[in-house]
This record gives structure tokens, C-alpha cells and sequence, in this order.
């Protein structure tokens, strides 16, 4: 496919990420934050949240389907997991962490139980995502061309 | 890469969460301060040389300002400012506290603790702006020198960006008032003569 082709796919994807909120501005603060000096920086912090998340979210999962729920613990996951999506811009998975937190307040694990799932839900989504865009940069590099900026 | 190493400001970044401390160092470093991170309050009093059985004169790095995350297991980033400031060798480091919850309360205790600023996270680069005023109240008289030849380093590191992989295309008119201001910038750098 030709360069022009992919920038566009390329940037209608981004642009669809940010309208479904699945991204907020913070993810493009990262961006403008890698040039030469820092080339794979969006990459490398993406990387560590899904990391961060998957343990964060086994742990929760753990935490959760015991006979006494220890609510303190969950909500320092919670708080964690709200931390990092943040801090790259995850907007969804970020929003169910805030009622997620309302939850733990509440020492109410059903609804903890559900905020899991759904936290779980938007994490994947959101991953699968970033992956996808990561996947179409590497395609217009690979065609000679260069990743168009989103701002 | 011309950067102009003899009057970098260091600033020791303290927070528990790798990712926050790859985004923070990613930050200061684009702003051009030198960085150190570290992930506890007791590791950032070490590197302050602020160990028990050590005078705090001996073999400490120097550092400009402290930026540190409140929100921290053992030692909070409250624990440390007044653990700084409580020292007569390090009281006169600026401080300034990050956290992603804003809690009025939490903050006025921060800065009645003596914190310089608070910030909400994520931290953006604008946030860091507001560092520099702070800095420059611990140096002496090279003060405006300095000041003049971060600005220019930071442009600098900024219009040098624009090559390599990325191309610019503007597809919101929100968005193009960033890209006015980076030209501004970048045009502004090309004329200082330090």
C-alpha cells in the first residue's frame, strides 16, 4: 500500500481513538515528548502499563474472590491501576477505575466483582488498540514513509 | 547535541510507580534539567546525603530542586519534604509534591509543609514551567544567564525534533495554535546568541 494510504489509515484510526475516548490528551503528550533522543518512548511507556495492568489486574482478581475481602488492598490496586492508565492516557479504563473506587468505599464486592470485569473489558480493548496503532507506525515506516503527528 | 552542560539544574525525581518516573525523567529531561530518579523517600535522602551515619556534606550529589509523588508506601512524599526541610544542610532545596488525587486539604498541608508547588498528575510539560521560577530562587547571580540558556537549549532540542520519522500535518484547527507557538519558539532560538 501506498505511503500517503497508510498515513491516512494511519491517522482516521488515531482520530477514532481519541473521539470513542478510548485515548485522551495525555497520550498525546507522550507522543510530543519522543523525538531522536527518545525515539521509542511512547512504546516504552505503553509498554510498562500493560505490564503494570496485567499484574495489577491478576492481583485484583485474587484480592476480590476471597472469603474475606481485604477492601484497603483492593483499593491500593485500584488506585494504582487509575494511576498508570492515567498517566498514558487510557481514558476508559481510567473512568471505570474511578467507580471502581466508589466500590472499595462501599466494601462492596459485587460491585467490585463487576467493575473487574469491566476494567478488564476496557484494558483489552484499549491494548489491543494501542497495539493496532503501533502496528500501522511500523507499516509506514517500513514503506519509507514517516509517522504523521496527530496535532 | 549542543547542550550547554555547565549550568544544567539537576532535579531528583522520587516516585514508587516506574511508569511515572520514565514520564516524569522523559519531562524534565525535554525541559533540559539533568535528572536523577529514584523510587523511595529513604533512596532520595541517601543521594541527599542524608543518611544517619552520614554528615550530610560527605559525597552528596547536588541537587537543585526535589520533585516527589505524596502518595508512596513507607515514607510519603509529606515524610520527605519535612524530613528536607527539617535539615539545616538541605532546607533550602526547593520541593515540590505530585499527586493524582486533588485533595484541598492534602495540598494546603504540602505547601504549609513548605512545598514550593503542588502538582496534579499527569504532569505535563506547562507544569513544568512553573519549576523554573523556584530554581532560580536557590541560585545566586548567574541566575538570568541561565535562565536565558535553558530556554534556548529547550528550543533548540524542540525544532531539531521535527525531522527523521515524523512529518507535520495539522488535521484539527483546534490544534494549530500548538503548532504556531512551537514555531514562535523555534524561531526565537535561532536568534539568541548566548
Amino acid at each position: 500500500m501506498e505511503i500517503g494510504n497508510l498515513q491516512r489509515r494511519y491517522l482516521d484510526f488515531a482520530s477514532t481513538l481519541f473521539h470513542e475516548g478510548f485515548l485522551d490528551n495525555q497520550f498525546t503528550q507522550l507522543q510530543q515528548l519522543q523525538d531522536e533522543s527518545s525515539p521509542e518512548f511512547v512504546l516504552e511507556v505503553v509498554t510498562l502499563f500493560f505490564e503494570d495492568s496485567e499484574k495489577l489486574l491478576d492481583e485484583l482478581s485474587r484480592t476480590l474472590n476471597q472469603q474475606a475481602v481485604d477492601f484497603k488492598k483492593v483499593d491500593a490496586h485500584v488506585h494504582q491501576l487509575k494511576g498508570s492508565s492515567a498517566s498514558i492516557g487510557a481514558q476508559r479504563v481510567k473512568n471505570v477505575c474511578v467507580a471502581f473506587r466508589n466500590c472499595c468505599e462501599e466494601m462492596n464486592q459485587e460491585g467490585c466483582l463487576r467493575c473487574l470485569r469491566q476494567v478488564r473489558n476496557e484494558y483489552f480493548l484499549v491494548k489491543n488498540k494501542l497495539e493496532t496503532l503501533f502496528a500501522l507506525e511500523q507499516q509506514i515506516v517500513a514503506a519509507g514513509g514517516s509517522v504523521p503527528m496527530m496535532w | 547535541m549542543a547542550v550547554d552542560t555547565e549550568t544544567q539544574f539537576h532535579v531528583l525525581a522520587v516516585d514508587d510507580s516506574l511508569l511515572d518516573r520514565k514520564l516524569i525523567e522523559r519531562l524534565l529531561k525535554t525541559s533540559s534539567f539533568q535528572v536523577t530518579t529514584v523510587d523511595s523517600g529513604s533512596k532520595a535522602l541517601e543521594v541527599l546525603g542524608l543518611r544517619e551515619d552520614q554528615q550530610p556534606e560527605h559525597n552528596e550529589i547536588e541537587v537543585n530542586l526535589v520533585i516527589t509523588d505524596y502518595c508512596m508506601p513507607g515514607m510519603t512524599g509529606y515524610d520527605l519534604l519535612k524530613k528536607i526541610k527539617e535539615s539545616s544542610s538541605l532546607k533550602d532545596i526547593p520541593v515540590v509534591i505530585m499527586s493524582s488525587e486533588n485533595v484541598p486539604s492534602r495540598i494546603n498541608r504540602c505547601l504549609e509543609g513548605g512545598a514550593e508547588e503542588f502538582f496534579l498528575k499527569p504532569v505535563q510539560l506547562s507544569d513544568l514551567k512553573r519549576l523554573r521560577p523556584h530554581i532560580l530562587k536557590g541560585k545566586s547571580k548567574e541566575q538570568e544567564t541561565e535562565n536565558t540558556t535553558i530556554i534556548s537549549t529547550s528550543t533548540g532540542t524542540t525544532s531539531s525534533s521535527g525531522s527523521n520519522k515524523r512529518t507535520a500535518i495539522a488535521i484539527d484547527e483546534d490544534l494549530a495554535p500548538n503548532k504556531r507557538t512551537r514555531l514562535r519558539f523555534s524561531s526565537s532560538s535561532s536568534l539568541t546568541l548566548v
